[in-house]
């Protein structure tokens, strides 16, 4: 080939010149190098993939091959484009995705199973002597030394190499002795956000449902739940895509690090602004979304709530109660339970708000035989009558397909219209009372109090009604309480109430100020311009939010008070409106389609569930070191002898017992022996269980978690490092479940003498090392691997088939296997296939066909959900009777056939075609996709239980069984889904999906492109041509009502333990004391030059959790290891220097960093970005004298009362859905400059050599 | 008039969050390699601070750039030829590896093969040049993002000169912006002056300058010549490296990987048209605060059909000149006025160009106004002070950067009324000398940012390569035989070994640790 080509003049053919007088110069040179950066640029592949990582980003990437190794990655731009109008989604992406590649051949990689050598060889020499797995690993239970030994190595190095036989093996002898001696339950499994990677999840999930383990919920537990959003809509998270952003014309970012979380998304949040969207910030620290906001709201971290109640004022005051605005009116009147009625309770001369009015109060019933004490009631303005309205959770389960918002009579169908106020039909003027808590000081000076009383009486329009002969109330409409709550004066006389945004009266802007640091006059306009700009574009004024405020013990209150503004301002169901509350990737679209894999729904129903909290809370006993009593908690206004001497956990053990909350494990006897005894007895389990619970002889696990014989016993982790990342009380894990080295520096209740709890029975000595065999998965030398007993090596996401969905964007697309899993790792679905084989091989001889009874909570969008409609009731103190299901949990008989569990993981089962599937309270057949799938994946040839029925052999025949049974994948399943809901509200919708009937999502077909999702009823928002998804389109738009006690959103909340608490409507309620510092401070620190600095624990630029964060291309982007942000004025007090090594503590435990100092970070308040761990350049704490911790080592859970309501509508139970939150933002540390770096190097001289494997 | 087209770039600070993504999709194509694990093409700074590598900005410290002489002539700060050479073994000008960072690896293999121990283990810190341990990494490529570390170093930061800075180190003064960074492809490069090897060439066909990698000695005077400091030193090979601007993919007519994975969406590319003729008279006019509109003076209009006709007699391919009709840089450089090239005052005529970013408003200003007219702030009133923005971006001529926020919020304000009030007020555009169709265009390509309005790149035209436009022989051959590299790549000449040098050391950023002294270290 002629070297002309070296010539590169491509234009002209001219000689070299220069020109400009030697600055410019054609070249003539040879340019052949050039090849060498071209040759870099070129690959032999390129494969569509994904990371699974729990970012809610969802972004789909390409993934270069290059001599069958993977070289990098970037951003796939092919998504289906959105409407002309809208920016696009590419090029989806962030730079933590973009390092991925690193980590496949770093040296970070996990290449092999590795086994903790302790156990290794106490295992090998068991073996020796027992040759059946079972027998040997039942041996080596009974010899404590040997248990003792191996535990208290856990996280101290000693891992070896072992095979995938030897570690399977041990793993399902483990399992089988474990549900053969103590229970099935006692088997557990934690894996989080299904969606990232839902058949990896799924394969967990599937292998521990088959056997009757329990798999732990994780939303709740990371405190990512809004609990809110249950309370007030009966959804447990539905939000905007991020296009939608784009469709609002007033943004507010309230604790919302959008560019630095939502990294993908941000662009529409900046883009939305040229298209004349205004966007404030909400952040107590100078943060990126402050950078891309027109003005920025620096509110004193924690005291939100304060700062939206007095917004909530100026909008009321100014919109609702001015007669300003129409559509707001008619909005809350329609969709929201302002005009429902509230007795008014008499007490002590006044009056308190207390639960709605109902039909089963009058003589009459209003005229409804179903369901009376679940149909809340409205006052009708056309007939002035209290009419039970259409729509309300009664007609939801009374099949009269009435469970409609149409403006109905639902006794005749006659027109009504709610009255939304009293004020003009009021029969008297009456003073209410309402809780004030902004008056409780706290221990640390950084959060102000004010002096207003802890009762505020305000006068409220109230009338009188007739409930039969004799027989009357006196009532108030939630819009008329909601007023008075706000503190607004409406001319009604008496104190407490604002007459203008100046008065110091809560909540008015002025009164804010001295709490949040917000200058009032700053509220006041933000509040009018949200308020002005969402009555001028019907709704699309939108609050995004997240994890920030959502982690404060008293989230729901800070939640609560913007999604009251949203509620007020009609924003909610709109397209460009809303509530945007991001956090993790909860949005498992395919949800319906999913379950019956995950959960092996087609053999065994129902699945073992239990709420992560409480369980955490419980088993690594962080309630023996409560210190939040419930008194401080709890209203003025509440009956206090009633909560005398309770505790939290008493509360939790009082939740399960009324079937509210789940619990495993859950008796303390075997499930398995139960059901043998039962059937010796001759009685059916559920009776013999509630006859032995009743009478004593039988207690519930909860009820003594520190006795061995209700410990948690074997403990899967996958897609997870619960204890790097979102572990709450990190040290006390470390110390009571596994039973090792640990930071705790406080005393438990016991050295302290405390009050102990009433319900639970305290042992003196504390259990260390509960769980005999930790097991986790993963491609990362993680600190859950760290401390686990065996780790086994899986394929990373460029290694695998899977499926992705989120939040975010309305697609679905896959993970691909670009290349085969490195080393010796395999995928998360090929290694519970193992461990399901393994485990059906061993189990013979130990456990045959067996008899489970599962104990089930009452659950929410289930007719069971109509449990406890007028108060609270315990069968235990003799209140009413114990009734499985009503009162107490059900106790479901399932029988487990455990030598065929690999059969079955393999397999799609008959319940599919029995029963069919279905959720959030509807349901469907689903005959015609069984069958589809047995021709898709072929059906099982081999003789046995599964013979004819679909192969599920591979990750893509899972992955099909999902994307077949699904309605948002399948298009006649959709259909047959918005069908189903017709027949309860009484409507057609199907001509939502109708258009996509036809369409059938195959995974081949995502691996070509991302395929936008079908609009399904499972879900409240649609994906159409017309509208972007967002959150209550549907009810708001088809009139479907909300899953709640009214069918509206609700801003009260009636129930009992609500109005205990003080939270029946929305309040400021301050960060809690966690009491942590006192203890210490001067123990640890006497004589040095220390500050006491708030906690705040905020989602990181380098790392999603703590994925990434010891990735080397993220660490030399940051500082390589872990910092913690503290301000100049605080880093002055106590002598720190930028980069300078620092120690934090409390009673929790500690934490060894270094500082970043900054001048965008306020006083008071130190920030360690969520999830670094201790695994990179962590030097030791020389307080606890170990390894300085991770972020979560200063925390602990403190669990809340209201979270354990159960049995009462959109209140019940739900995986993931309701339950306690692992809050950890009101915490406190001491922190102080490290004099000398102790890097605790050596190590045991005491112990063998570990030349093992 | 000497036309010549260029790919030119624009970055809009405003919609930038920061994110990196860019610095590592470019790090893991380009810089993961051994001997310029240090070395970022491409890397975001968080300003205001002093970045990559420190003070990199102030050339009172390394001399970058060009100076201009009291007659008007231009030599490079750091010397003409004569005084370079002078130079070639004692370069005072030239950045040592703490100015950029030490880079480091951790002990990544002891989590997994530690033997028991008394605490947890830990993956400590390493030098990834003398594979000793470190305590702690002490500077890095991206040290002071989001405004980490005392405002009194930050604020060394060279755009703060003649501003009042010590109100903006209180909390409530606070700003901050981001600015990433790459090879300007100057029109008037100091590097290709500076070179002693005449390594360095800037392509006739599309205006990247490069490096020859078979003629470069590593003599390393375009690293001090280069007031961007955009050129690293391999030590590896012994030359010196820099942004190809992604060659490889702007010849098939796709985007740098800096830019189609900029997922803020900020990066735009498209050809310019300017006069070559005119370049040293542009690049050595005396005020600096002239610089901006001087380099505007030498870009074409593409749809003067004077410029056109000579464009095509200058050789420039029709879907070029296609291209500069419908340039986002052209748009938002000479249209609209909103992009700006960084720093000016280097006299380098650089080419990639910034769009200033608008800021939060000042708290106290915000206060006293509850009742403000529109709800979009007014630019005087911004964080960032404008001043800060004109030191960057017009040598400290302030009035182009108001009016291009001003620009901006006329947009803004524009959009909002024909969203939120339903009306278009026309009279708004005046104000800053814009119509409906100009803001509407503006729109499109700043809001909606379609890829292909993003990016307007035409393809190479290899296949003029030959001795007559007739002549097919080229195109052919290369494309028959493209790919086979029986030693040496498309061209069927003699074989050569790596052109980046034998390897010598291992690549440190596996996190992999190499013993000291070994073959591991640099040592």
């Amino acid at each position: 080939m002629s070297h002309i080509l070296d010539k590169l003049t491509f234009f002209t053919n001219k000689a070299p010149e220069t020109f400009s007088e030697g600055h410019g110069v054609t070249t003539d040179e040879n340019r052949e190098w050039e090849r060498a950066y071209r040759n870099r640029w070129s690959h032999d592949k390129v494969v569509r993939s994904t990371h699974g990582v729990n970012c809610t980003g969802s972004c789909s990437w390409k993934i270069y091959v290059k001599s069958g190794l993977v070289t990098w990655e970037t951003q796939q731009t092919d998504y289906p484009r959105t409407r002309p109008d809208l920016p696009n989604h590419e090029p989806r992406g962030c730079a933590r995705g973009a390092s991925f590649s690193w980590y496949l051949y770093s040296s970070a990689r996990l290449k092999y199973p590795m086994i903790r050598s302790k156990l290794l060889r106490s295992w090998r020499a068991t073996k020796l002597i027992h040759k059946d797995p079972v027998d040997a690993w039942a041996s080596l239970m009974s010899d404590t030394e040997l248990t003792t030994e191996y535990k208290q190595a856990r996280g101290l190095g000693g891992m070896v190499r072992t095979s995938w036989d030897e570690a399977n093996e041990i793993i399902a002898a483990s399992n089988v002795y474990t549900a053969k001696t103590y229970g099935p339950d006692r088997i557990i499994g934690f894996s989080p956000i299904p969606a990232m990677s839902m058949i990896s999840y799924a394969a967990g999930s599937r292998y521990l449902s088959l056997i009757g383990g329990t798999c732990m919920s994780f939303y709740d537990w990371y405190c990512d739940l809004p609990p809110s959003s249950p309370q007030v809509w009966g959804e447990q998270t539905d939000v905007p895509e991020s296009a939608d952003w784009y469709n609002s014309s007033y943004i507010i970012a309230w604790g919302s690090n959008v560019p630095q979380t939502r990294t993908p998304d941000a662009h529409f949040f900046t883009e939305a602004r040229y298209n004349g969207t205004k966007t404030v910030a909400v952040t107590p620290d100078y943060s990126e979304v402050a950078k891309l906001s027109d003005s920025w709201m620096p509110v004193r971290q924690g005291t939100d709530s304060a700062m939206a109640m007095a917004m909530g004022h100026v909008i009321l005051k100014e919109f609702h109660l001015s007669g300003k605005s129409e559509y707001f009116d008619d909005y809350c009147r329609m969709y929201t339970d302002m005009p429902f009625l509230v007795i008014l309770d008499e007490k002590d001369g006044t009056y308190v708000p207390g639960r709605t009015l109902r039909a089963s109060d009058f003589d009459s019933n209003l005229g409804e035989e179903k369901n009376t004490d679940w149909k809340p009631v409205i006052y009708d303005a056309n007939t002035n009558k209290v009419v039970v309205p259409n729509g309300t959770v009664g007609s939801r389960w009374d099949e009269s397909g009435k469970w409609n918002m149409e403006a109905k009579n639902v006794a005749d169908g006659s027109e009504i219209w709610p009255e939304v106020s009293l004020l003009k039909t009021k029969d008297e003027v009456v003073s209410a009372g309402f809780p004030y808590f902004g008056n409780l000081e706290n221990d640390q000076p950084i959060f102000a109090h004010t002096e207003h009383d802890s009762v505020q009486k305000r006068n409220i329009p109230a009338r009188r009604i007739s409930l039969g002969e004799n027989k009357d109330v006196l009532v108030a409409t939630v819009f008329d309480l909601l007023i008075a709550n706000y503190g607004i004066d409406r001319g009604l006389g008496g104190e407490n109430v604002a007459k203008s945004l100046e008065d110091d009266v809560p909540y008015t802007p002025a009164w804010q100020e001295k709490i949040t640091g917000v200058p009032a006059e700053q509220v006041t306009r933000i509040a009018r311009e949200f308020a002005d700009n969402a009555d001028k574009t019907r709704g699309r004024s939108m609050v995004i939010l997240g994890a920030a405020i959502n982690h404060w013990y008293h989230m729901d209150m800070i939640y609560r008070g913007i999604i009251n503004m949203l509620m007020m301002c009609g924003c909610i169901g709109k397209s460009g409106g809303g509530w945007s509350h991001y956090v993790g990737q909860e949005k498992l679209r395919p949800q319906t389609g999913w379950q019956p894999l995950a959960f092996a729904l087609d053999w065994h129903r129902p699945p073992r569930h239990m709420n992560s909290t409480s369980f955490f809370y419980n088993h690594s006993n962080q309630w023996r070191y409560e210190k939040l009593e419930v008194d401080e908690i709890l209203s003025p206004l509440a009956d206090k002898d009633k909560w005398k001497d309770y505790s939290l956990i008493d509360c939790n053990v009082r939740s399960e017992r009324m079937g509210w909350l789940p619990s495993a494990p859950q008796l303390e006897e075997n499930p398995l022996k139960l059901s043998k005894q039962a059937q010796a007895a001759g009685k059916d389990p559920k009776d013999y269980i509630t006859g032995k619970l009743k009478d004593g002889s039988l207690r519930m696990s909860c009820e003594d978690p520190d006795n061995p014989k209700n410990f948690p016993r074997n403990m899967f982790i996958w897609r997870s490092n619960i204890l790097g990342s979102s572990g709450k009380g990190h040290e006390y894990m470390l110390k009571h479940l596994l039973g090792t080295t640990n930071g705790v520096l406080g005393k438990d209740l016991g050295e302290l003498g405390g009050p102990k709890p009433k319900e639970v029975e305290w042992h003196e000595e504390a259990p260390e090392g509960k769980l005999d065999l930790v097991v986790t998965l993963d491609f990362r030398m993680s600190t859950t691997c760290m401390y686990s007993d065996i780790v086994l090596p899986s394929a990373t996401w460029y290694e695998k088939n899977d499926l992705n969905t989120s939040d975010m964007h309305p697609f679905i697309h896959p993970l691909s296997r670009a290349v085969d899993p490195a080393w010796e790792s395999r995928s998360d679905w090929n290694i519970y296939k193992g461990i399901a084989e393994k485990f059906s091989e061993l189990c013979v001889g130990h456990l045959g066909t067996e008899t489970d009874v599962v104990a089930l909570p009452i659950l929410h969008d289930t007719p069971a959900e109509l449990a406890q409609g007028i108060d609270v009731k315990e069968w235990k103190s003799g209140d009413c009777e114990a009734i499985p299901g009503k009162t107490m949990p059900n106790y479901i008989s399932v029988e487990r056939d455990y030598p065929n569990t690999y059969k079955k993981f393999t397999a799609l089962g008959p319940l599919m075609t029995k029963i069919g599937n279905g959720g959030k309270g509807i349901s469907w057949n689903t005959e015609n996709e069984v069958e589809f799938l047995g021709q898709l994946n072929h059906t099982v040839t081999k003789e046995g239980i599964s013979h004819g029925l679909p192969c599920i052999e591979t990750d893509i025949d899972a992955a099909e069984v999902v994307l077949s049974l699904a309605p948002e994948t399948n298009g006649q399943v959709a259909v047959k889904a918005w069908q189903a809901l017709g027949n309860f509200t009484g409507r057609d919708h199907t001509h939502l999906a109708k258009p996509k009937e036809d369409e059938k999502i195959r995974f081949r077909d995502i691996q070509a492109q991302p395929r936008k999702i079908i609009s399904s009823p499972t879900w409240s928002g649609l994906e159409d041509e017309h509208v972007s998804y967002n959150a209550g389109y549907t009810n708001v738009h088809e009139l479907i009502p909300w899953r709640t006690l009214t069918g509206r959103q609700q801003f009260y909340q009636d129930h009992e333990w609500m109005r205990d608490f003080g939270e029946g409507l929305c309040v400021y309620k301050p960060p809690i004391n966690t009491k942590t510092i006192a203890p210490v401070i001067d123990e640890f620190g006497k004589g040095r030059k220390q500050v006491v600095l708030n906690w705040i624990t905020p989602h990181q630029k380098w790392g999603i959790h703590s994925t990434y964060s010891e990735n080397l291309l993220m660490l030399t982007l940051s500082r390589g290891g872990p910092v913690i942000w503290i301000s100049e004025i605080d880093a002055q007090k106590i002598d720190v220097k930028d980069n300078d090594w620092i120690e934090l503590y409390n009673t929790n435990g500690a934490i060894s960093a270094r500082a970043i100092v900054s001048q965008r970070v306020p006083e008071g308040m130190s920030m360690m970005y969520h999830a670094q761990e201790k695994i990179i350049n962590t030097p030791g704490a020389e307080t606890t004298g170990t390894r300085g911790g991770i972020h979560n080592s200063v925390t602990r859970a403190v669990v809340k009362p209201t979270h354990m309501i159960g049995g009462y509508a959109q209140l019940s139970y739900g995986f993931n859905y309701y339950g306690t939150v692992g809050s950890n933002r009101d915490e406190f540390v001491i922190v102080r400059k490290v004099d000398k770096v102790n890097w605790l190097e050596n190590p045991d001289e005491n112990l063998d050599h570990e030349e093992i494997a | 008039m000497k036309i010549r087209a260029q790919i030119g770039k624009v970055l809009n600070l405003d919609k930038c969050i920061g994110c990196h993504t860019c610095s590592v999709t470019c790090k893991n194509v380009w810089t993961s390699r051994q001997g310029v694990e240090y070395a970022w093409f491409n890397n975001v700074e968080s300003k205001p601070g002093v970045g990559y590598p420190r003070k990199w900005e102030d050339q009172k410290v390394w001399n970058g750039g060009w100076e201009r002489k009291s007659n008007g002539s231009l030599t490079p700060k750091m010397g003409g030829k004569f005084r370079l050479l002078a130079k070639i073994f004692a370069n005072p000008d030239l950045p040592e590896i703490d100015d950029y960072y030490e880079p480091f690896t951790f002990e990544y293999e002891r989590l997994q093969k530690a033997p028991s121990s008394t605490a947890m283990p830990t993956a400590r810190a390493h030098s990834a040049i003398t594979g000793k341990k470190m305590e702690k990494p002490e500077w890095g490529p991206n040290w002071e993002e989001i405004l980490g570390g005392e405002f009194s170093e930050r604020s060394e930061d060279y755009n703060f000169e003649t501003i009042q800075k010590e109100l903006y180190g209180e909390f409530e003064n606070t700003f901050m912006m981001y600015l990433p960074r790459l090879c300007e492809h100057c029109l008037n490069p100091t590097c290709v002056a500076s070179c002693p090897s005449g390594a360095i060439y800037k392509r006739e066909e599309d205006g990247i300058v490069l490096i020859d990698q078979d003629k470069c000695r590593g003599w390393r005077m375009c690293v001090s010549g280069c007031p961007y400091k955009k050129i690293y030193y391999n030590w590896q090979s012994g030359k010196s490296e820099k942004c190809t601007f992604c060659y490889p993919r702007i010849e098939a007519g796709d985007p740098t990987v800096c830019s189609e994975t900029c997922v803020g969406r900020i990066r735009y590319l498209g050809v310019m048209l300017y006069d070559a003729d005119k370049i040293k008279e542009a690049a050595s006019i005396e005020d600096p605060e002239d610089l901006y509109q001087a380099q505007l003076d030498i870009f074409l209009d593409p749809h003067d059909p004077e410029v056109i006709e000579q464009a095509r007699k200058d050789g420039v391919p029709e879907s070029w000149i296609e291209g500069a009709q419908n340039s986002p840089v052209y748009k938002m450089a000479m249209d609209w006025k909103v992009a700006f090239p960084l720093h000016p005052e280097y006299r380098t005529l650089p080419m990639v160009w910034y769009i200033p970013p608008l800021s939060p408003i000042q708290n106290a200003a915000e206060k006293g106004q509850i009742d403000m007219a529109g709800v979009i702030p007014d630019v005087h009133k911004l964080r960032i002070p404008v001043k800060y923005l004109a030191n960057l971006l017009t040598a400290g001529k302030e009035e182009p950067v108001v009016h291009a926020l001003e620009r901006m919020i006329a947009m803004r304000e524009f959009k909002r009324g024909q969203n939120v009030d339903g009306e278009s007020n026309k009279e708004l555009l005046s104000q800053v000398g814009l119509d409906e169709n100009t803001v509407n265009d503006m729109y499109r390509i700043m809001a909606l940012a379609s890829y292909e309005d993003r990016f307007n790149i035409p393809t190479n035209h290899k296949e003029y390569a030959g001795e007559t436009p007739f002549d097919n022989e080229i195109p052919f051959d290369t494309r028959s035989a493209c790919g086979f590299s029986f030693g040496n790549g498309c061209s069927g000449g003699t074989s050569k070994p790596n052109l980046f040098g034998a390897k010598t050391h291992q690549n440190t950023m596996s996190g992999r640790l190499h013993e000291p002294g070994s073959k591991g270290g640099r040592s």
